[in-house]
């Protein structure tokens, strides 16, 4: 196990170099100067020579290998660098961002777990009755409805039922503040992003929970179990549910790492100030240290997930071991 | 003239503030509150000095206080201008026109408690105008007249200039020219304003999180006495337009300071009626649509004349004032200074005379003469909706009745100043010109080829000529005659550049914010000591 272990982590490293080469790559080729945006983006006038000025105070002006040299060497000193929009270290802008894109993930797979897996279960069960019908439906209409849309229908809702009953128009806060501090504020901001996003996740949840269960619950030892003259209940949550969570629980991770960077509509519907907003600030920008760490960021999301699902797996299956 | 503009349940409040509903008491000011505003961009630092863009005005601007500044209670006249660390009243050039002499307010300090001395202005304008190599100020090219700065006692500051200039004073008033202290920069260099705030403004810097928004409280030593009104303000950076519209609506902010399309407008009144007041103006910002002079056939002045006659502004006006954020013609002036063409003179010019049929007729006679009676060309544009693309598709719907084919491309901010800056691989190319304190000796520079915020690449020596000669004349009348001509060239016998229409500013806000006055940019007026909530 430990040696197993060892050398997928071992394997991250080439895999991370990959993607600092492609990132760092990329970015260059796409046309566009963080300098130009951010002075002359604005329609006042602006010398060259500003312009200049900006490019080799934040190193535009070296060659290509020193620029790469420089951006793969920070990791060696824990030095992400500086963005190159606000000149504050990257990963102070990351961290500040980190904390809610963490709880708003968290959150969405809450609300996503708590409304898929029973319904998944329910729908497997009782398949091809109403029951089976309501829940495919409900988790079709999530697949198709995206989260952002969902979000945008919520806050007007929001605003125009609060008014019509209440009369006065109320809308979720637009600025974070974090649950220790007012824990009520927090969670009035939070929820609704949740919800938006849950929903999506939890229509694709669903669907893997019902084929994974139906798949087991047509096993033989689920047969068997029956055969003994098991509760049905026991036979589900004992024998069927486990078996069939390992799909189920690869789904959640891989969402729950999305989610984690790619909430980049969501997050501009709700204004949450989070990694995705960030993400597509710094990319707009032409920010290349922010977007080559959070790219890095979400790269080592995506590994490390990947890893912890395939240690979960054995605990899930015990048949399953690594050597 | 300050517009309030009357709009379905807001009529009343609007139509007070016109004047239509007679004379208003003026109300006493209410002390108290934080005012909550959403900014669609975000700071990159906090030195004035160097950014360029509103979401660093917004949220800092009350930090600071300016040598003088656009008048806050009259911010709609583009040559009123006030003291505000000066003394008295703005001073009167001595010397021919090249010299300005400024006395300082007595008992002005930063906020750390350091008095504010002639020695502070001094070091900030040379920062300003003479910056050490390799640090950076965004704005040094505006005062290429200054010659030198002293400060020869502790309260007085005298600028003298090579030559009499009337984009002096304007230069001055820049928001962006917040003072700093002398011992800051000697202490912790230039860089340290980056990153830290001490002005001697109407409020105190609280604290910062990137990304999210700025907070202020009232600072109480202010120099203007009696202000700042509000206890302190909170600015929420908000990039969609949606969210700040919402916001203002479920009241989790008062106001933005930038403005709305029409539509946006008109949603906030039907849905809050009195709740809601509206403030227009005229906006110092236009769009234009630059030929590359370097691109065929857009190296024949014919070509380039024909695209400008095929405009009809006046009826464009009509029309997209209902849809998009420009509304005003006008030529290379903002149209509310007295440097602006008249109407009369204005529809001399080619493209703005109300016939547009003869001006299509003449267009299709040029082109026909050029040998390009079927005209194809790409039109780059910014893929931001509001007002470009909006623009940009009814100038293609306009040139196509003159025959011209014409296909647009719209492309990404980084990419848009990339093709227009370096690659140059474009025919003709939306651009445009966003000024903050009207000054339109300084701000017709754009016109020239040699600017460098001018993508046309071409050459006029006449253009230059006029140029210095308009901003080296003492005489307004003089200035006046040569901007006509300065105008007739790069618009009609040359046609550089085509103006579309000037922008047009709405600021629906919650009408108990009181006091802010809009300004004819989104620069100005920001520093907000005269707003109080009347809650």
């Amino acid at each position: 196990m430990s040696k197993y272990l060892l050398k997928r982590l071992l394997l991250t490293i080439p895999t991370l170099f990959g993607a600092a080469l492609l990132v760092f790559l990329l970015l260059r080729a796409f046309p566009g100067d963080v300098c130009a945006i951010r002075l002359a983006g604005t329609g006042m006038y602006v010398d060259e020579e500003q312009i200049e000025i900006c490019r080799e105070d934040l190193g535009l002006n070296k060659s290509l290998p020193v620029q790469f040299w420089d951006f793969v060497s920070g990791y060696a000193t824990w030095d992400l660098g500086t963005s190159m929009w606000t000149g504050k270290p990257v990963a102070e802008e990351i961290g500040l961002r980190f904390q809610l894109s963490l709880q708003v993930a968290i959150m969405a797979t809450l609300v996503a777990s708590v409304i898929a897996i029973p319904l998944g279960i329910i729908a497997a069960v009782k398949q091809d009755t109403w029951m089976d019908y309501l829940v495919r439906t409900f988790s079709i209409a999530g697949t198709a409805m995206p989260a952002f849309w969902l979000g945008i229908l919520i806050i007007l809702g929001l605003l125009i039922y609060s008014q019509k009953w209440f009369g006065v128009p109320w809308m979720p806060p637009i600025e974070y503040r974090a649950p220790w501090e007012d824990l009520g504020h927090n969670l009035s901001q939070l929820i609704w992003p949740a919800v938006a996003t849950g929903y999506r996740y939890s229509a694709v949840v669903v669907r893997m929970t019902r084929s994974a269960l139906l798949e087991v619950l047509r096993e033989d030892y689920v047969r068997t179990a029956r055969a003994k003259g098991m509760m049905e209940s026991a036979v589900i949550n004992r024998h069927a549910l486990k078996n069939a969570l390992l799909p189920v629980v690869t789904i959640i991770a891989l969402e729950f790492a999305f989610l984690m960077g790619g909430l980049v509509v969501t997050e501009q519907v709700f204004n949450l100030n989070g990694l995705g907003k960030l993400f597509v600030d710094s990319v707009l920008q032409h920010d290349y240290t922010l977007t080559q760490q959070l790219v890095m960021l979400v790269v080592l999301i995506f590994v490390l997930t990947n890893l912890v699902v395939d240690l979960f797996y054995a605990w899930l299956d015990p048949r399953i071991r690594y050597s | 003239m300050n517009r309030f503009i009357p709009r379905l349940a807001a009529a009343a409040v609007a139509g007070a503030a016109l004047g239509l509903a007679g004379p208003v008491a003026a109300q006493t000011p209410k002390k108290g509150g934080i005012l909550t505003f959403v900014v669609a961009s975000s700071s990159p630092t906090f030195d004035m000095h160097r950014e360029t863009t509103f979401g660093t005005v917004h949220p800092i601007a009350p930090f600071y206080s300016l040598l003088i500044r656009v008048n806050p209670e009259n911010p709609q006249s583009p040559t009123d201008f006030v003291c505000d660390l000066c003394d008295g009243e703005v001073p009167k050039a001595t010397n021919d026109g090249k010299t300005y002499t400024f006395k300082l307010r007595e008992g002005v300090k930063f906020h750390d408690g350091t008095p504010l001395t002639s020695a502070d202005v001094k070091a900030t304008y040379d920062k300003i105008i003479f910056p050490p190599e390799g640090v950076p100020s965004a704005r040094k090219a505006f005062y290429t007249m200054v010659e030198s700065i002293e400060a020869p006692d502790a309260s007085t500051v005298v600028f003298n200039l090579k030559h009499p200039s009337g984009a002096f004073l304007p230069a001055m008033a820049s928001p962006f020219n917040g003072i700093y202290s002398k011992k800051d920069l000697d202490t912790h260099g230039t860089d340290w304003h980056t990153k830290n705030v001490n002005g001697t403004g109407p409020f105190i810097f609280v604290k910062h999180v990137s990304g999210a928004g700025v907070e202020g409280k009232k600072n109480p030593n202010y120099h203007h006495k009696g202000q700042p009104y509000l206890d302190g303000f909170q600015s929420i950076e908000a990039p969609k337009m949606a969210v700040r519209l919402q916001a203002i609506r479920g009241d989790r902010a008062s106001i933005e300071f930038r403005g709305f399309p029409p539509k946006a407008r008109d949603d906030l009144v039907k849905a809050l009626g009195d709740k809601i007041t509206v403030q227009e103006s005229d906006w110092n910002c236009a769009l234009f649509m630059t030929p590359n002079h370097k691109a065929k056939p857009f190296d024949d002045p014919r070509v380039r004349k024909a695209l400008t006659l095929s405009m009809d502004r006046w009826g464009g006006s009509k029309y997209l004032s209902q849809i998009a954020i420009v509304k005003t013609v006008g030529g290379v002036v903002f149209p509310k200074h007295p440097l602006a063409a008249k109407e009369t003179e204005l529809t001399q010019l080619a493209g703005y005379g109300k016939d547009i049929e003869a001006s299509r007729a003449e267009a299709k006679k040029l082109l026909a003469e050029a040998g390009h009676s079927n005209l194809e060309f790409n039109f780059t544009n910014r893929a931001v909706d509001q007002p470009y693309t909006v623009v940009g598709t009814w100038a293609i719907d306009q040139w196509s009745k003159i025959g011209a084919k014409v296909t647009q491309k719209i492309i990404p901010t980084g990419p848009f100043y990339d093709t227009l800056r370096k690659t140059k691989d474009f025919d003709v190319a939306m651009d445009f010109n966003c000024q903050s304190v009207v000054n339109p000796l300084a701000d017709v520079s754009k016109f020239l080829g040699s600017a460098g915020n001018n993508h046309g690449s071409y050459e006029d020596p006449v253009l230059e000529d006029l140029f210095k000669q308009m901003n080296q004349s003492g005489s307004e009348a003089e200035q006046y005659n040569l901007m006509r001509r300065y105008e007739r060239r790069a618009l009609d016998e040359a046609a550089h550049m085509l103006v579309s229409l000037w922008w047009y500013k709405i600021n629906p806000h919650r009408s108990y914010v009181k006091g802010w006055k809009i300004a004819p940019s989104h620069y100005l007026n920001q520093q907000l000591d005269n707003i109080w909530l009347d809650k």
